[in-house]
């Protein structure tokens, strides 16, 4: 199951690593010694530099105050707000971006239909547009001076620099996520596995929840945490959108943002204590996507395994 | 007798029109929206308000920053995915997950860090600083955010094609006398060309769209470190739609000419390929 | 009748992949689709099922048209090439699909997985999920699974493709022993020729998307419809004399111009164990020398190479090689004992031409 390169592409999507889980076995073909260790070395400094320091750094400056301060920094009426902005975000977008996720990768892998290389790039638009541009979208849409903004200020319905803004901006930044992972997965179960089940007697709704559903188990797991992880750490879009009203759309990126422009030093920690959170989850998914990862290839040795048990 | 086409499978319509809907919904509109406010735009106005002084250094710099990252991280990233592929060594297994740290981490907390690790007092700053090399509020910050965020593209798209390799070819190319530089600039690296230009240009498409990350890091001084979605951002706030829009058009039709390029290195690269 | 096919026709797109195929299976009956890939017959099979829908025809089950019906409300068992196990369930839940669907009892589930594990050598494996079963396992799996809610008729396409030749073998045998214990209707999808004339009961074979021929083993190997049937079942040879003065020729080989006239050419096939040969070079009345011997365990295949450089296939037994003690280079002779005129396949025929199966024409003795 080893994927071209385009299907990893297009979204900047990253996928599953399958590169990890081979070895190889290289005796008349290796560097010496020398240039294989100089090479590692190098990497591994960009890595520390790039990657673990500004990782490390987030932690030691929230904690530079102490453990009681980080707490009570989060507590913070207007930062525990953002908290709470951004769960509520991420638990409206995610669930919608499911439905569609599932919905597309259905009509996409399963049918045959003209027009189905234009509608996986339509899918795909989001991941090419600047966040910020996105956001413009909307507020060209729902702004006070946009093609909905008359309307929408006569029924009193906010939208630009109120909540349902920021979920609509965000919904739209993460929209491909989940259809992106699931379509190729889809794709190479095949139909025959649903074909067996109408020849069983089971209809559509049977077919998609007990055969189609487990088999892209993983693949739809992989989905959630991606767009969950950018759902909630959205900067760029919600920016645009919300108006930056502390205690009401504020959600994290931006709390932290707040806090840094603050003109003393315990705000620029505080900044980092929300930061942490946010670093905390980046850290859970990369430990679940690891962790799928693992089990694909664990997986796929237990069937080559088979396939030469066979006789 | 004309017949309706009939597929086995049923859903199809219901899926179809729901993914159609949605579509249109969160995605097609709000363009719609957005190109004919464009087309409200008379050429010149659009020209003018695309090409001021101001906007015409934030896309110097955007541009050029990007430009810059991504050619870090294609040389990086390649040095990057040919270890992770090729050697093993203590601590593999956590490097290559921690390549998708930049992709998994929020632009605002990625830019924080860096703006805090170069900045005079910083963990690298104060040592860096002296030596002349300033990270925070320089067109440098930008280039060093820009090249985190865009890392993991680079990698990932050359680590498949990397463990694709038949090292017979290599092989072969020993039996016949090759050393190893000479087998890797003639054999290895132009079948890696192809994915190397592709992680380029998607690390290069991510970077100009990049925002959370430099808001934090440049400082954003006009004409010197600002950037274009952050310009476009600023006129938003001055109310200067027009402007704002006119920028956000560029932008976007150079997003997709990106993204035209790398559909064509894409097939060029793949007619070697069965 | 328990399913009939008449003038059934599917076209894809530009592309007849089945013209006006009518035939009909009777109750309780093993037949086989047979012919080559690209025929049509998996087309067939899987309209019969409801995986697809005709372009024109009528499809009837049980007497029913239905043409309309879904693939679920046909209460037929289907299965797979490559089996479609549901490969996140259990051996156990997979047999149990169709049960569960139509709302089982627990009780009576358990009961009937317990009688077809049993039936089916799967005892032991019900916990197993299909990636650690054998070829063979998931083979039967399949067929259990299709069996299990009690259908009117089993669908079989190509089953044994997937498995080792021995297990194909044994799968075979199992499968006309299985059939004869639970008297189900079944029709089976193959290209393997030795296949469908072990194991069914009536034949149907496909070339190009056309009904070449349908018939008992016995008949259509013995009595083919045409070229095609006559050389796609068992092994043939086929020469294409050219009448002269009344007499068909080819090179030493003479045979009567059965009606035609000087300059035209005759189509003739004879099977291989039709060509007796004996070591007596007075015998018979054509002489060859023998090129090669191939060894096929009880029987043995035999190139003779005519003088002019023909060369004629022949079949025996062991005794009667070495009765003649016949050995590679001997020269031999011999004779065609019977032979047949061979018309043109239903797929050279032009669409507008009767489709009926004539019997051969002429059968042609001793040349």
């Amino acid at each position: 199951m080893v994927e071209p390169v385009s299907k990893l592409i297009m979204s900047g999507a990253v996928s599953i690593n399958h590169g990890a889980g081979l070895k190889r076995s290289q005796r008349a073909t290796e560097e010496s010694p020398v240039v294989k260790w100089t090479l590692i070395t190098l990497a591994l400094g960009f890595c520390f530099v790039f990657l673990l320091l500004p990782l490390l750094n987030v932690f030691a400056q929230a904690l530079s105050h102490g453990w009681t301060w980080y707490w009570s920094s989060l507590a913070q009426p207007d930062s525990w707000s953002a908290i709470r902005l951004t769960l509520l975000v991420a638990a409206l977008s995610v669930p919608l971006n499911v439905v569609f996720g599932l919905a597309a990768a259905w009509a996409i892998a399963k049918f045959e239909f003209r027009g189905k290389l234009l509608l996986i790039t339509l899918i795909d638009l989001p991941f090419s547009v600047s966040p910020v541009v996105a956001g413009l979208m909307f507020v060209v849409l729902f702004g006070a001076q946009g093609f909905f903004g008359k309307w929408l200020d006569a029924h009193d319905v906010k939208i630009i620099f109120a909540v349902p803004g920021i979920v609509l901006a965000t919904v739209f930044i993460t929209f491909p996520f989940v259809a992106r992972e699931l379509i190729p997965v889809m794709q190479a179960t095949g139909t025959e596995q649903e074909q067996a089940a109408l020849t069983l007697g089971a209809n559509g709704w049977q077919t998609f929840w007990y055969v189609t559903l487990p088999s892209v188990k993983w693949g739809l797991i992989y989905g959630i945490i991606l767009c969950n992880a950018r759902a909630m750490g959205e900067f760029g879009a919600v920016s645009v959108v919300s108006g930056h009203i502390a205690g009401q759309t504020e959600t994290m990126p931006l709390r932290v943002e707040a806090l840094y422009q603050g003109a003393t030093e315990a705000s620029a920690a505080a900044a980092f204590a929300l930061a942490s959170l946010l670093a905390l989850l980046a850290l859970v998914t990369l430990g679940i996507k690891t962790f799928l990862e693992w089990r694909q290839a664990r997986m796929e040795r237990l069937i080559v395994g088979r396939v030469f048990d066979e006789h | 007798m004309a017949q309706k086409r009939f597929r086995v499978l049923p859903g199809f319509g219901l899926t179809m029109g729901f993914t159609l809907f949605y579509l249109s919904a969160i995605v097609l509109i709000p363009f719609a929206g957005l190109i004919i406010r464009t087309l409200e735009l008379s050429w010149a106005d659009f020209w003018r308000l695309a090409t001021t002084a101001r906007a015409l250094a934030a896309y110097r710099l955007t541009f050029g920053a990007s430009l810059v990252a991504a050619v870090a991280n294609a040389i990086f990233g390649s040095l990057l995915a040919w270890v992770l592929v090729r050697y093993e060594f203590p601590g593999r297994r956590f490097v290559d997950a921690m390549v998708d740290f930049p992709f998994a981490l929020p632009t605002a907390v990625a830019g924080l860090t860096l703006a805090n690790l170069f900045a005079a007092n910083g963990w690298l700053g104060q040592y860096l600083v002296p030596m002349g090399i300033n990270g925070a509020f320089t067109p440098l910050g930008v280039v060093i955010a820009l090249t985190f965020v865009g890392l993991p593209f680079t990698v990932r798209t050359l680590q498949p094609v990397l463990a694709n390799l038949e090292c017979e070819v290599e092989e072969a190319a020993a039996t016949l006398g090759a050393g190893r530089l000479r087998t890797f600039l003639s054999v290895i690296a132009p079948s890696l060309l192809p994915a190397v230009l592709t992680g380029f240009a998607l690390a290069f498409a991510r970077a100009i769209g990049e925002y959370g990350s430099i808001v934090f890091i440049s400082g954003n001084l006009p004409f010197k470190t600002e950037i274009a979605p952050y310009l476009i951002v600023m006129r938003l706030e001055e109310y200067d739609y027009t402007g704002a829009i006119a920028m956000a058009v560029v932008l976007l039709v150079f997003s997709f000419l990106l993204l035209g390029a790398i559909n064509l290195i894409e097939r060029w690269s793949s007619r070697f390929q069965n | 009748m328990s399913i009939e096919l008449k003038n059934v026709s599917k076209r894809f797109g530009e592309v007849a992949a089945v013209h006006n195929v009518s035939f009909s299976v009777n109750d309780g009956e093993l037949m086989a689709l047979l012919g080559p890939s690209g025929g049509g017959k998996t087309t067939v099979l899987r309209m019969i099922a409801g995986l697809e829908m005709p372009t024109t025809g009528d499809v009837f089950i049980r007497g029913q048209r239905v043409n309309d019906l879904s693939v679920q409300q046909r209460n037929i068992g289907f299965v797979f090439q490559n089996y479609a196990l549901f490969k996140n369930m259990s051996v156990f839940k997979n047999i149990a699909f169709g049960l569960k669907i139509k709302k089982w009892k627990r009780a009576d589930v358990a009961s009937r997985i317990a009688e077809l594990l049993k039936l089916f050598g799967l005892e032991g494996l019900e916990n197993r999920y299909p990636h650690q079963l054998s070829g063979g396992q998931r083979q039967r799996v399949a067929i259990a699974r299709a069996l299990a809610p009690k259908p009117s008729v089993l669908l079989l396409d190509e089953p044994f493709g997937a498995v080792d030749a021995k297990i194909r073998q044994e799968l075979r045998e199992w499968l006309v022993t299985l059939h004869h214990d639970l008297n189900v209707t079944t029709i089976f999808v193959t290209h393997d020729q030795e296949e469908a004339l072990e194991v069914a009961n009536r034949i149907v074979i496909f070339s190009r998307g056309l009904l070449e021929q349908v018939g008992t083993p016995r008949e259509v190997y013995d009595q083919p419809a045409n070229e095609f049937v006559a050389r796609f079942i068992g092994a043939m040879n086929v020469l294409e004399p050219e009448v002269r003065g009344g007499v068909a020729r080819l090179g030493e080989l003479e045979f009567p111009a059965h009606g035609q006239a000087d300059g035209q050419k005759l189509r003739i096939g004879f099977r291989p164990y039709n060509v007796q040969i004996s070591s007596d070079l007075t015998q018979y009345r054509y002489h060859a020398v023998l090129r090669h011997t191939f060894f096929l365990g009880v029987l043995l295949r035999v190139e003779l190479e005519l003088p002019s450089g023909l060369t004629v296939r022949a079949r025996m037994t062991k005794e009667e090689y070495a009765h003649q003690a016949l050995e590679d280079g001997k020269e031999v002779s011999f004779q065609i004992r019977q032979y047949r005129v061979l018309v043109k396949e239903m797929a050279d025929l032009p669409p507008e031409s009767e489709i009926g199966y004539q019997a051969p024409p002429t059968l042609g003795e001793n040349i």
